[in-house]
């Protein structure tokens, strides 16, 4: 176990296989590398909390939560940079962005955070398909979803 | 910034492996052709942008704001 200090609940104690490492960071914090992966008191969210910078930490949600139809569509080598040769080997992820009114979250499905599972390496790849768009609005989706 | 200038059809280099081509030019538009090895990505600038933007808003979260899906959810009206 590692001791990591965390913008959502202080100090607190991961295994260090939750450690990841970004490599080239991601869009806007290219400076930061190192990252923990946790998972948030509130299902079905994760925090990726920044190891460098206390303050930056990104919610995330597993897209297929509110898009049963969600692929992943991104470049060959965004996942072969990653030593990724096949889907179970990788873990992804949406960011989401939460503003004042919680109910109006949106997530990134543009750009995916990518994870290598069993190196931690990870990055934050760019969608081929427009059809996944910069900001999902997760509730709205998530009904659309329930109703079908 | 290295500058040239280019008519339709002709094409710049960048190394040996990545070539620029002008394909057509109407009004303010330039269409361009890019030849490259698969493992140079390419993207239109705003789209990095974009995302870049979206991080920062993104990384802005309070902890304390996160609620849990469920909660937000109208209280299902059981089918």
């Amino acid at each position: 176990m590692i001791s990591v200090q965390t913008k959502a609940y202080g100090a607190i104690e991961v295994d260090e296989r939750q450690k990841l490492l970004f490599p080239h960071g991601i869009l806007g914090f290219e400076n930061l590398k190192e990252y923990v992966l946790l998972d948030a008191a509130q299902p079905p969210f994760y925090w990726l909390q920044s190891l460098e910078v206390l303050e930056i930490a990104f919610v995330l949600i597993d897209p297929r939560v509110f898009r049963p139809d969600y692929l992943l569509e991104v470049a060959p080598e965004e996942l072969t940079e990653l030593g990724i040769h096949s889907p179970e080997e990788a873990l992804d992820f949406a960011i989401v962005t939460i503003p004042e009114d919680p109910q109006e979250m949106t997530a990134n499905l543009q750009g995916p955070i990518l994870i290598n599972r069993a190196s931690r390496l990870g990055r934050q790849a760019i969608s081929t398909n427009p059809r996944w768009e910069l900001r999902h609005p997760i509730l709205k989706e998530l009904a659309l979803a329930r109703k079908k | 910034m290295l500058v040239l200038s280019r008519k339709i059809d002709e094409c710049i280099m960048i190394g040996d492996q990545i070539e620029i081509s002008v394909v057509d030019i109407k009004g303010d538009q330039v269409k361009l052709g890019i030849s490259a090895p698969s493992s140079v990505k390419i993207y239109r600038k705003e789209v990095y942008q974009a995302i870049q933007r979206e991080n920062i808003e993104a990384a802005r979260v309070k902890p304390s704001v996160l609620p849990s899906l469920e909660d937000l959810l109208p209280k299902d009206k059981k089918d």
